[in-house]
């Protein structure tokens, strides 16, 4: 039988060194209810040739980013990985290894996780990071939980209705059975971001946080600065949440702007789209909140020797130790993606994340003003993006078919996330989207 | 013996990525491109300090190394119990890097991702005949957080009845997430002694079942690696007082063609695919923990749902009663795909095969061991086996002197410390898809190991010898956090 080895001798003498004589007699002090009902009704196995062709066949049903141009983001980015990245995480010292509990023989998996919260905090420009949560959403919601714990007696969280629609359900998900928590939406601007005003009203001492977008899910940048203020006056946290963090290698980071807690998805640096997962949640935040934190971390420490190691550390926040106390329930960190995004970093490095985050940028600014100025849509918000930006196309759902028929994916239609954005498509260009691609975009749009 | 205490020859750690390279090198070439980016200067920020500034090669050489100072599965036998460090076949992670997987949007019209959908529906239909549920939800990204979706099915279908009830009973040896998770969905934890045989009893559950407890989370075959031969019974005295049976399916590895949780009288559990369905840890994830009900909860399941119309598949969020979403997009899809084509390779008789012989070599274990180190519970094992350091205590000998000297003979550790009524455990599972020479070799090194307790109790109290590192200051670590580098100050 595949992948077990056991021939029919090594059974035979394996069963009578137990005592046995069948394999039967292994489970039969089980319930005889239980047993003759297990029969399980699927097909026969398959040999490996037959697995492939089936899973090729699967995946032929599906349009990919190699067969068709895709302007798609919202909150999942195609971007280029260099070939390294997968060579890496490939290797089985990697990838078929378990969490590091055993230090002497993980220190691969933890230096390379302290090289991740390295990087975290770099590109984010916070004090600390953990290594790694499931996705930006539940991130965004830890988020909150984080906050809760630091905040006692304070119960309203502030979430934009400019930050992805995704990760405000989870959160809504997240603290649904927590009594103390009240979820207040703030509504976006003509600028496309959060409304400073409504939270200018809103926001006093019950304030427990502030959670937006930075870059938001319209694709505006944020300006932090009189959220910042807003959340001096009333003691409330202030929490950006990136779902593209390639951003980050250009723009001002949330720690510059004075963000408490800077999360996101981590999946534009290195991991492939897949559907929008694996990939993974990212953590940052002030340095004296880091005994609050969910999630793992790895810390520098010595060994009998006093060489250089790295052990998991800070343990007694977590669920092994404490229990129903622990800061989080959290046990694994998407360590394999943390590992192809820190592969990932390592390779574009200091100069070549800039200059991929300013090839997207110009891209994006470029296609956006020719689908203005040539194909004739009318842009919806008006403030700063990095490379997606939301543009309102006239009977947009007529203009399916003629994209389709060119294998074109325009982009994200918006309403229904937002019934007021009606015919609003949300429109991401990376490096990976070329001039030509970008030309027949406008070109189609334009035919209409 | 004196000879193992000689100190191998230890590889030099490794130096951060940030204390390599130069200023301007970099691994990666585009073209410059002409052109303003179009952002105002005042949103942009300097260059990022501090961030790496490597050659190709120099990135390839550094994770190399560093590969090289891990364990793993390929090349150590890991036979972590609880944790199901099977063999993780190459031809799932070849069809997972098929564009047609790794190169789709989830935002994408769903004319476009038919196969992904029609693959998720298979693998929810599979997993739902395998546990003997009535549907399957793919969306938790892990099995804590699908613990925590099947908490919220209960709470919301309880709700629903009028009350969500404010407790769960939890037993001793659960694994630490299931407490974890009760006290997040907004439950106070009941925990419940297990009995000298390392079972639940139905009558310890009975003393504290009443109609202010939601649910009973069981692990079975429980993390003593004993079969939890009374579940239908306890199954009744919680549903006699209106409570539900939330099965953590860590386990499931035990009972593929063997015994349906779905016959329990199991209302929701979770199953971790990266340790049942073979797909890789990755060395902390990414992996996936589907959750499966009985037609009570189905009206509750995360939404968007995946339903067959007409002659393809389309997502459907119109379900009123539903949680919500617990995950972005569809979950980790990436693990899903390896776990179908995990199933579809082994189909009906090869899972049943599997659990089997993962029963085979884990009674093997336990009774080749048996006469050297004392068994926590003189109970039969199902998948893994429980041992103690009760005899090495003598000499002074602890578990993770045990656990530390197995890395000196090459072996990954059991897990350790866990569960917690076991007092020094030694946790054993060594899955189906180990060998037995592997078996022996392994079973030799800890009688050797037990012999060395004995003669030497010193060589294992300072173990490991031959291993990158030797043991860390975990408490050091915890006291001075250093959890990042930080270019050094003149």
């Amino acid at each position: 039988m595949r992948y077990t080895p056991h021939t029919p001798s090594d059974k035979a003498e394996m069963l009578r060194e137990i005592g046995l004589s069948e394999v039967e007699q292994l489970f039969d002090h089980l319930p005889a209810a239980l047993r003759d009902k297990a029969q399980i009704a699927l097909p026969p196995g398959l040999s490996e040739t037959a697995v492939k062709r089936r899973m090729a066949a699967l995946a032929a049903k599906n349009g990919t980013a190699e067969d068709w141009s895709l302007f798609l983001g919202g909150g999942i980015y195609h971007h280029a990985i260099p070939s390294a990245v997968d060579a890496v995480i490939s290797r089985s010292e990697f990838a078929t290894s378990y969490t590091p509990y055993q230090p002497e023989v993980s220190q691969g998996t933890l230096q390379a996780m302290f090289e991740f919260q390295t990087l975290i905090c770099q590109l984010t420009g916070m004090e600390v990071a953990n290594a790694g949560l499931y996705d930006g959403a539940s991130a965004a919601a830890e988020a909150v939980l984080m906050a809760r714990r630091l905040q006692e007696g304070k119960h309203r969280v502030f979430v934009s209705r400019a930050l992805h629609p995704q990760y405000r359900q989870v959160i809504a998900t997240y603290v649904k059975n927590l009594v103390d928590v009240e979820l207040v939406e703030v509504p976006f601007t003509g600028r496309g971001g959060i409304d400073p005003e409504f939270l200018a009203r809103q926001v006093d001492e019950r304030a427990m946080c502030v959670v937006l977008g930075y870059p938001n899910f319209f694709g505006v940048i944020e300006d932090l600065a009189p959220i910042r203020a807003l959340c001096d006056r009333s003691g409330a946290l202030l929490a950006t949440v990136t779902t593209e963090p390639l951003s980050l290698a250009l723009l001002k980071p949330p720690g510059e702007s004075g963000a408490d807690i800077a999360v996101g998805e981590g999946q534009s640096l290195g991991v492939p789209m897949a559907l929008g997962g694996p990939g993974f949640g990212f953590f940052a935040c002030q340095k004296r909140f880091v005994r609050s934190m969910p999630g793992r971390l790895a810390g520098q420490t010595v060994d009998s020797e006093e060489r250089r190691g790295f052990v998991l550390t800070l343990a007694t926040r977590e669920q092994h130790i404490r229990r129903e106390k622990a800061t989080s329930n959290i046990c694994t960190s998407q360590t394999l993606c943390v590992l192809a995004s820190t592969v990932f970093m390592a390779m574009l490095g200091k100069s070549g994340m800039r200059r991929m985050a300013e090839v997207n940028a110009r891209r994006a600014h470029r296609a956006r003003e020719r689908l203005v100025k040539e194909a004739g849509l009318a842009p919806v918000f008006s403030g700063p993006f990095f490379n997606e930006f939301v543009l309102k196309a006239k009977g947009l759902s007529r203009l399916q078919e003629r994209f389709a028929a060119k294998k074109i994916v325009p982009g994200i239609p918006l309403a229904e996330f937002y019934p007021e954005l009606q015919d609003c498509l949300l429109i991401c260009v990376t490096e990976m989207n070329e001039e030509e691609e970008i030309e027949q975009l406008a070109r189609t749009f334009g035919e209409g | 013996m004196q000879e193992h205490s000689a100190k191998a020859k230890a590889p030099a750690t490794v130096p951060l990525m940030f204390e390599s390279g130069s200023p301007g090198r970099t691994g990666f070439f585009w073209p410059e491109e002409a052109g303003p980016t179009g952002l105002p200067q005042e949103l942009l920020r300097d260059e990022i300090p501090g961030f790496p500034e490597l050659g190709e090669l120099e990135v390839l050489r550094h994770f190399t190394r560093l590969s090289h100072l891990n364990f793993g599965i390929e090349s150590q036998f890991y036979p972590l119990g609880s944790c199901t460090m099977k063999y993780n076949p190459k031809v799932n992670e070849a069809v997972a890097r098929l564009p047609g997987f790794s190169l789709i949007h989830p935002l994408a019209p769903p004319a476009l991702l038919q196969g992904a959908f029609e693959l998720l529906f298979g693998l929810e239909t599979a997993l739902a005949e395998i546990a003997g549920m009535d549907a399957v939800t793919l969306q938790p990204a892990a099995g804590a957080q699908g613990e925590l979706a099947g908490l919220m099915l209960v709470r919301a279908y309880l709700s629903e009845k009028g009350n969500p009830r404010r407790k769960i009973i939890v037993p001793d040896t659960a694994h630490g997430t299931n407490p974890a998770s009760s006290t997040l969905c907004g439950y106070d934890v009941v925990q419940i002694r297990s009995n000298d045989q390392g079972m639940v009893a139905p009558s310890a559950v009975a003393k504290v079942m009443d109609e202010s407890v939601a649910a009973l989370m069981l692990t079975n075959p429980n993390t003593l690696g004993i079969f939890e031969k009374n579940i239908n019974a306890i199954a009744d005295v919680v549903h006699s007082k209106g409570g539900l049976v939330y099965l953590d399916g860590a386990n499931m590895n035990a009972l593929m063609g063997i015994a349906k949780p779905g016959h329990m009288g199991v209302d929701v559990l979770h199953i971790n695919l990266h340790k049942t369905c073979s797909t890789p840890h990755g060395g902390g994830g990414p992996g996936a923990g589907p959750v499966g009900v009985k037609n009570l909860l189905r009206d509750y399941l995360p939404v968007p749902r995946i339903m067959k119309s007409g002659n393809g598949y389309e997502l459907r969020e119109d379900f009123s009663k539903a949680i919500g979403r617990v995950r972005s997009f569809f979950g980790n899809f990436g693990v899903l795909v390896r776990a179908y084509a995990y199933i579809i390779s082994l189909g009906s008789d090869g899972l049943a095969e599997t659990s089997r012989m993962a029963l085979l070599n884990a009674n093997y274990i336990r009774r080749k061991l048996e006469s050297v180190f004392q068994i926590a519970y003189p109970e039969r094992c199902m998948h893994e086996c429980v041992f103690t350091d009760r005899l090495q205590q003598k000499r002074h000998v602890s578990t993770l002197d045990i656990a530390k000297r197995l890395l000196d003979y090459g072996f990954h550790p059991p897990t350790i410390y866990f569960p917690l009524v076991v007092s020094g455990a030694l946790m054993i599972e060594p899955t189906e898809t180990e060998s037995r020479e592997t078996l022996d070799a392994f079973i030799d090194a800890m009688t050797s190991i037990a012999r060395e307790a004995e003669e030497n109790p010193d060589l294992l109290k300072t173990a490991p010898h031959s291993t990158p590192v030797r043991r860390l200051d975990e408490a050091r670590a915890a006291r001075k956090p250093v959890l990042r580098w930080e270019p050094k100050r003149d």
